[in-house]
């Protein structure tokens, strides 16, 4: 394959054993001829083991030992497949509700979340959970897979059912961009090649859906956010005088010339050089790893963040996110945790749970104040010095937290300020 | 379209250059696990990119199982001196000597689950915190479960049941004393991309990923090359074919394939119309089902 400009695409499937999530990435996996040899043989080997006629295309999803024995997936698995058009990362998460952390886990890198529903069952619980999810997470993308139309003699109105009830729910979301596709895929309809079983439905097979989707815009281009990694500050005779701030551009756009501000401190100045590997470039943008060298000498470090002098971000030492509690472990009132934010660490608490959500029903709990596992709930937390933040909604890479219990070192929780 | 957005390619660069710039930034004392393979050298070329104009603030650290492709070493330390870096030796002889590990016995015997002990041990004794790897999710099943920071037990060990949650770009490799990550930076590429990179980069490789004649043996449906180590059954004879390499470990149990792509664009032809993985040829990995899964448990790579 010729080396090219296809861009990345990551998708999160999410759903359970029972709604043929595993069927149909294999059914992707297979169909777009992603699947080597000694990979299919041993699918069918343990296909013809177990006793099935054909080849059991959910094998190709097979993980680990437990995982299999117990035929469940209990962690988040990364695939991939390349077409022509685009190079794909799925990230195969569970669909139960014990398993909502591997769900947002997934969900946080992803440009777009497949969701199947059982064409037989239309929208379950587990639908509007996951929907849940996506929209909680600004996912930009849904792309509803109404599956096993075969078992519902791939009936038009039955599709258009289960839309209805799709939109009744959905409408209380934010997401931008939602698709509905009817499919089988046991049997392939729809998923990499179109049927003549669902002659009625006009609109693109998945693939052909995934391959379009319009992604260069999900990235915020407008705010310029630069947070500080490392600085290289090399001692050899060439680059003595070189001071080179390292990053990965989490949004908007620098140019050699720009006006800066550095945050926390506020100090300015101008954009000097852009190094980006060996190469000096004049413009760069998100998601570039890059150094930047600045016109003064200022004193910059991890956890600083560079921006345009006109556009700054937040600083707030107390603000809200929406969380999702991550371990067994329930918080503690008023433990300290450490935050990450960006590339900035600091000490924080929990001051406050607002209220609790009730994933299935999308009802508020005002009174439960408890943290448990996959609990998501609206919290306020303080830190010890104020942070550079954007809310979530414009900003995944500056919005996002994670909190970990210093006891431990785990991480406990994960959040979207709000 | 607009115009300010990455290929493939660019977005898989940069990822793997935050994550090594995130564990110079974490750790104290991180490695690069190098094998003189196609990933680990992929690794270091993005470090170089990653730290330029510094050079690369990490040691290469190589667990050497004494049965290697002496074209490898050569291209090890040709590297090392090229990039004036550090390098630590992990041998899994010394440990066969001081009888750390005992040598497995039999025609299929490999030194491949002895390296386990050897890197254990190397990174006890340098105060390795971190080992930096050029494992990839799409290689084996186990694989497809790993972080992109790793964390290991105080014994080394790997609970993948048990695993950190890795949201965002937000990285923790907080750890105690004793205890270590292991970082994977290229998770997210597959083979294909892997030499879609080296070509555009044009990223120098060991001559044996590219089609030479060698004197080989038929042996697990690969061509096993003939060496001093290889113990030869009755049946099995010895052949000159024009082979390469898909992947480099052992000598002794690193497969061949029949090629003739000698240069890096026939490489790539010919890997993107492979219906093999590229573990196919690993005999490491035909033991059983979850081969990979037990040695990674362990501490493997």
């Amino acid at each position: 394959m010729e080396i090219n400009n296809n861009q990345l695409l990551r998708f999160t499937t999410a759903g359970s054993v029972d709604d043929g999530k595993s069927t149909l990435i294999g059914r992707l996996l297979y169909d777009s001829k992603s699947i080597f040899e000694d990979q299919l043989q041993s699918v069918s080997d343990t296909s013809a083991k177990k006793g099935h006629d054909n080849l059991d295309l959910a094998l190709f999803t097979d993980g680990l030992r437990d995982e299999r024995e117990q035929g469940i997936t209990i962690d988040v698995a990364y695939r991939y497949f390349t077409t022509p058009k685009r190079k794909f990362i799925i990230a195969d998460t569970p669909g139960h509700i014990q398993y909502t952390r591997n769900m947002v886990t997934g969900a946080s890198t992803a440009n777009a979340a497949v969701i199947l529903i059982d064409a037989r069952h239309g929208v379950i619980e587990q639908t509007k959970r996951h929907s849940f999810i996506a929209s909680l997470l600004n996912i930009p993308h849904l792309i509803v897979c109404i599956n096993k139309m075969d078992l519902v003699d791939f009936a038009e109105e039955r599709f258009n059912q289960i839309i209805t009830e799709f939109e009744s729910f959905s409408s209380k979301l934010l997401i931008k961009d939602v698709r509905y596709i009817p499919i089988s895929a046991l049997l392939g309809d729809n998923v990499v090649n179109r049927s003549s079983n669902l002659d009625w439905y006009q609109g693109g097979t998945l693939l052909n859906i995934l391959e379009t989707l319009h992604i260069s815009s999900d990235i915020n281009k407008i705010d310029a956010r630069f947070p500080v990694q490392t600085v290289l500050r090399p001692q050899n005779g060439k680059h003595l005088d070189f001071r080179g701030y390292a990053g990965r551009i989490a949004s908007g756009i620098y140019r050699v010339g720009d006006e800066v501000a550095v945050l926390p401190s506020g100090f300015t100045s101008k954009i000097k050089t852009i190094v980006k590997g060996e190469e000096e470039i004049m413009e760069a943008y998100a998601p570039m790893s890059i150094a930047i060298t600045l016109e003064n000498d200022i004193d910059i470090g991890r956890g600083d963040m560079i921006v345009k002098k006109n556009n700054q971000p937040e600083t707030e030492q107390e603000f809200d996110v929406m969380l999702c509690w991550l371990s067994n472990e329930p918080a503690k009132p008023r433990a300290k945790y450490t935050i990450m934010q960006a590339t900035n660490e600091q000490r924080a608490m929990i001051k406050e749970v607002i209220y609790k959500i009730d994933i299935d029903s999308y009802n508020r709990n005002m009174e439960d104040k408890t943290l448990n596992m996959n609990d998501i709930a609206r919290i306020k937390i303080r830190a010890t010095h104020r942070l550079m933040l954007d809310s979530y909604r414009d900003n995944r890479n500056t919005g996002s937290i994670i909190l970990i219990d210093e006891n431990t070192n785990e991480t406990v929780a994960a959040g979207m300020i709000v | 379209m607009s115009k300010y957005y990455l290929n493939y390619l660019d977005e898989l660069e940069s990822e793997a250059i935050y994550i090594l710039r995130e564990v110079w930034a974490q750790f104290e004392n991180p490695v690069i696990l190098f094998s003189g393979g196609k990933d680990s050298i992929l690794v270091t070329h993005l470090a170089k990119k990653a730290f330029y104009p510094n050079k690369i603030p990490f040691p290469l650290l190589h667990v050497d199982t004494g049965h290697n492709f002496p074209e490898t070493i050569e291209f090890r330390n040709n590297l090392i001196e090229d990039l004036k870096l550090q390098l630590i030796v992990g041998s899994v002889q010394e440990a066969i000597d001081k009888g750390r590990v005992a040598e497995e016995k039999g025609k299929n015997a490999t030194r491949n689950s002895l390296q386990i002990t050897t890197l254990l041990d190397a990174i006890e004794d340098h105060k390795i915190d971190c080992a930096i790897g050029g494992g990839r999710r799409d290689e084996e099943k186990a694989r497809a479960k790993e972080r992109f920071f790793s964390h290991r037990d105080d014994f080394g060990q790997w609970d993948p049941k048990n695993q950190r949650a890795e949201l965002w770009n937000l990285l923790n490799g907080k750890h105690f004393e004793g205890e270590h990550f292991r970082a994977f930076p290229i998770s997210n590429w597959t083979e294909m991309d892997v030499w879609n990179y080296i070509k555009r980069e044009n990223i120098a490789i060991p001559s044996l990923y590219f089609a030479h004649e060698r004197e080989v043996v038929f042996r697990n449906k690969s061509w096993i090359p003939n060496s001093k180590y290889l113990k030869l059954e009755e049946e099995e004879e010895v052949v000159l074919k024009k082979i390469r390499f898909r992947t480099l470990g052992d000598i002794t149990i690193t497969g061949g394939i029949e090629s003739e792509a000698d240069t890096l664009e026939k490489i790539a032809i010919e890997v993107s119309g492979m219906r093999k993985t590229e573990r196919g040829d690993r005999s490491d990995d035909k033991r059983s089902e979850s081969a990979m899964e037990d040695r990674k448990k362990q501490g493997y790579f």
